[in-house]
């Protein structure tokens, strides 16, 4: 286990050298690191500004919509931040959260001094910068952005202008990224584990993160493969989705949401780990049914490959077909449900105290299952054939995407940021946060489902007057909830300039190997492998 | 936080709302019951689910909130030990798979009655384009293209100072409807000639996608006459939100009669095609066709988006060669948002845009292109087609 160059020089004497190798100073410690510590922060800090500029195109988007007629962009611009937000929250935002997170907690959750392959780490990184800065770039050139949907369907995301080979680029590299990061997390779990940290010891954000890295080793390639597809039709004269050359332009969504469906469940499984680690600690009890746990997620990735066509109800697909993807959504709820019941169960007859993480955890299973339930009544096709592409569908992927994955992430930030920094975060102001972003996500996205059900389809610039209130609505949760973001922003650096010293333990209830490490933690940690006990494990 | 801070923030949420909510269009609340056997279904099995999904949420809501409000340590609650049991994890996994089953059965029902698509008493092509429907009464022989109302498409313009909110059934309203019998089982034949468009009546609920290449197909049986409204929902480009559907549908007599009409209307437009049009006639008709046609790429003043849709104005194209001007508005260019129009605008309309577009945003051309000619061009056309395989012999294309 060399987890850096100076330990491997003198592999004789590694147990008491940890005073030799602090960060490298300046700025080339950013870009050189190998340690996982640094890695995790970048992708973090690397998430929290694209979460701004992802944020600041919905808010083009809301503001476009706040009444009906053409106020402020282009119905070609609009489109572009339609497609552009998708991307940028999907493959900037939550995707490099959650591998931040895991860069950060998995090694000191199982007791690794690092991942297992800390210079794949790196580049596996810093591509992103590299990749979303051509990405963004397309916003810029005179044939604007991609402009199709996040979806990429053929023929429309073949009339794309110079950007289109920017674009497919751009998402090689990102797929290159999640792809490596991916191995690195796999290799690190099997390898890195501390003695007697068996897998079903291994605290539940461990397991939920395996299981989404293996939905990233099978579906990104795939991914890969359809935007090759792509771009051979476009540039080199092939016909894979051009009926007019034999093709078939369905076949890119068949693909595409071979690859689409379980990217969904990539953004939300490590979501369910945060919540299994934050609930037992505020309840001061252990998770409930954590075996049931690692087997519902199981069988949640498991089903994700086999129910991609519910996306396309309407594509003409023959009853069999129909049926089969109806039935096979359906089950999807059996193992999500299990979950919801087990966090109920883990708070039942608890000593539950409601500090930030905790109060993010309890609305992430509520707004999660309102998001889940909707998705329940999408799954039954004939009325999915009326849901379909319409706000209903926004509503109920927003809630399961925003007060969902998204305050998974929050909760992880305010759980693990005394660690992190050594200081605690200002809990009146992450409490006032919380209550903000509630009430205004709500307002944002409640009535989407309204909307939708009335009739109004998704993507369009401009609409009927019989949705202006709902949408005004909207545009003010959209705005409230966007400007409340900079009270995360704010509370985050205020932690990490300072404040109330963070204990070792930092919560009460907290249970687990990260928590036996000082606070902040130090640069390098487990160095020695350590000892595993009843204390020192979640379950 | 104190209860002070609270009590603001419930203030200004009620203070954002209230004029909103005052104002709100109480209808634009749920799915239509529709006026189809079937949207009548689909709207019995949304709100069965609905109201499960309601019962089931109240449930554990009811006991996490119970929780929320006993179980805290502030009020002294110790927490149990008990971490896992088989009994209820059985109990939760078999309850909600039995109450997906009772929802699976009639939703199943419904959808195989959907895709029945037999015994239909006509049949009427629907085919999508950027950004209009093209509807072809396969029995009748009659053929029209619908798209958003011009006066609609003047006002949805960024600069056109109008008030959207004057104007009725706003977005929602069609040159030329879809006119349908009630009481028939009408076929629907979905496809599409450029990209992927969705067609979408919530009233009947029928929604299918138009796809490139390859036919859909769907029916309705409509119930009561009236005017229903719909959308394209697939995304298909920059005018993806202005290409609405009105189908009109009409007792079976009044039905008849609009047909007849149709049937005379294509007389007088053989008519039209090969009298001869003065200069300003043309300009005139073209200014409307190039309105609802080219304006929403190459922009209304023929300018153009540089990078994306070629200027009008000061265009090679339209300044020099009239034949080649024609065959790039009949024949589009290959791989670019450029489609053909010539099996979509009428020979009088072809000629009217391009006699427009050589004689405005500065061209000055001075020509003037006949339907007429138009006409004779095409017949020539297929008298080379037929030409074709000696020219081949040639080497001539």
């Amino acid at each position: 286990m060399s987890y850096s160059d100076k330990a491997h020089d003198h592999p004789g004497h590694d147990e008491h050298d940890d005073h030799h190798h602090g960060p490298a100073p300046g700025l080339m410690r950013w870009i050189t690191t190998t340690n996982h510590k640094d890695i995790g922060s970048l992708y973090l800090w690397f998430s929290l500004i694209m979460f701004f500029i992802g944020g600041a195109m919905a808010l083009v988007i809301r503001a476009e919509l706040g009444s009906p007629g053409l106020q402020f962009v282009d119905p070609m611009f609009f489109n572009s931040m339609t497609t552009m937000h998708a991307i940028v929250m999907i493959f900037g935002v939550v995707m490099p959260a959650f591998v931040g997170l895991a860069n950060w907690m998995i090694p000191m959750m199982i007791g690794a001094p690092d991942m297992a392959l800390p210079r794949l780490n790196n580049w596996s990184f810093w591509i992103m910068p590299f990749a979303f800065t051509i990405m963004l770039s397309t916003l810029f050139m005179d044939s604007g952005g991609p402009a199709g949907g996040w979806t990429l369907y053929p023929p429309l995301v073949l009339q794309m202008g110079d950007s289109f080979a920017f674009v497919i680029f751009a998402i090689h590299f990102l797929g290159i990224s999640s792809v490596m990061g991916s191995i690195n997390i796999v290799a690190t779990i099997f390898n890195m584990r501390a003695p007697g940290m068996t897998m079903m010891k291994m605290p539940m954000f461990v397991w939920t993160w395996l299981i989404t890295a293996y939905l990233l080793i099978a579906t990104m390639p795939v991914f890969a493969g359809a935007v090759t597809m792509l771009l051979t039709d476009r540039f080199f004269g092939t016909s894979f989705f051009s009926a007019a050359g034999g093709g078939d332009p369905v076949m890119f969504q068949h693909i595409f949401w071979f690859f689409g469906h379980p990217e969904v469940y990539i953004l939300i499984l490590p979501a369910f780990g945060i919540v299994s680690s934050i609930i037992p600690t505020f309840a001061r009890k252990p998770l409930f049914g954590y075996d049931s746990m690692v087997y519902a997620t199981a069988s949640i990735a498991f089903l994700s490959f086999i129910v991609w066509a519910h996306h396309m109800f309407t594509t003409g697909m023959p009853l069999a077909g129909e049926l089969f993807f109806m039935f096979s959504t359906m089950m999807i709820s059996v193992p999500t449900g299990v979950k919801v019941f087990n966090w109920v169960a883990t708070m039942w007859r608890g000593s539950m105290t409601f500090e930030t993480p905790m109060l993010f955890a309890v609305g992430f299973v509520i707004m999660f299952t309102i998001g889940g339930l909707s998705g329940l009544m999408l799954a039954i096709t004939p009325a999915d054939i009326q849901y379909h592409d319409t706000y209903f569908v926004v509503a109920h992927f927003h809630y399961v995407l925003v007060p969902g994955a998204i305050y998974s992430l929050m909760a992880a930030t305010y759980y693990w940021i005394p660690k992190w920094t050594g200081n605690m975060y200002d809990e009146k102001l992450g409490k006032l946060h919380f209550w903000i972003s509630t009430i205004f996500v709500n307002v944002l996205f409640f009535p989407m489902h309204f909307v939708g059900l009335a009739g109004m389809p998704r993507r369009i610039p401009d609409y009927n007057n019989m949705f202006a209130d709902w949408n005004f609505i909207a545009t003010v949760g959209a705005f409230g909830f966007g400007f409340s973001q900079l009270l995360f922003v704010y509370i985050i650096l205020k932690c990490v300039k300072g404040g109330e010293k963070a204990t070792d333990e930092v919560w009460e209830g907290a249970r687990g190997l990260e928590w036996t490490v000082a606070s902040p933690a130090p640069y390098h940690t487990f160095e020695v492998a350590p000892a595993i006990s009843p204390d020192t494990v979640t379950r | 936080m104190t209860s002070g801070v609270y009590r603001w923030m419930l203030l200004i949420v009620c203070t954002l709302a209230l004029p909103s909510v005052s104002l709100a269009d109480w209808g634009a609340l749920n799915m239509p019951v529709g006026v189809t056997e079937i949207s009548g279904k689909v709207y019995e099995l949304h709100m069965r689910i609905f109201i499960w999904c309601c019962v089931i949420g109240a449930a554990v809501f009811a006991v996490m909130f119970y929780s929320i409000f006993k179980h805290r340590k502030s009020k002294g609650a110790v927490s149990a030990d008990f971490h896992e049991s088989t009994t209820v994890e059985v109990i939760w996994t078999v309850v909600p798979l039995v109450i997906l089953i009772v929802m699976a059965i009639p939703a199943a029902k419904v959808l195989i009655q959907m895709e029945d698509f037999s015994d239909s008493e006509m049949s009427i092509k629907v085919t999508g384009y950027q950004w209009r429907w093209q509807y072809e009464y396969l029995d009748e022989g009659i053929s029209f293209y619908s798209q958003l109302d011009p006066a609609h498409n003047v006002a949805r313009q960024a600069d056109a100072g109008i008030d959207v909110g004057e104007i009725e059934n706003y977005l929602n309203e069609v040159d030329n409807p879809l006119v349908v019998p009630v009481g028939k089982k009408i076929r629907f034949l979905h496809t599409a000639a450029d990209v992927i468009h969705s067609w979408w009546v919530p009233a009947f609920s029928v929604k299918k996608d138009s796809i490139p290449g390859f036919i859909n197909e769907n029916w309705a049986k409509i119930e009561e006459p009236g005017i229903y409204r719909g959308k394209c929902t697939e995304l298909c480009g920059r005018d993806h939100g202005f290409m609405p559907i009105v189908v009109h549908a009409l007792p079976q007599e009044e039905y008849d009669t609009w047909v007849s009409e149709q049937k005379m209307k294509t007389v007088s437009t053989d008519i039209d095609a090969i009298r001869q049009w003065s200069k300003a006639e043309l300009v005139a008709t073209g200014e409307q066709v190039y309105g609802a046609n080219c304006a929403s790429c190459h922009q209304k003043e023929g300018q153009g988006i540089p990078g994306m849709f070629p200027a009008i104005a000061g265009s090679e194209i339209v300044n020099g060669d009239i034949g080649k001007h024609v065959s790039t508005v009949r024949d589009g260019v290959a791989d670019s948002p450029m489609q053909a129009f010539g099996s979509r605008l009428s020979d009088v309309d072809m000629a009217a845009v391009i006699t427009y577009q050589r004689n405005a945003f500065g061209n000055s051309t001075g020509d003037t292109l006949q339907p007429s000619h138009l006409r004779s061009l095409r017949q020539g056309a297929r008298q080379s087609a037929l030409d074709l395989p000696q020219n081949k012999l040639k080497g001539v294309n």
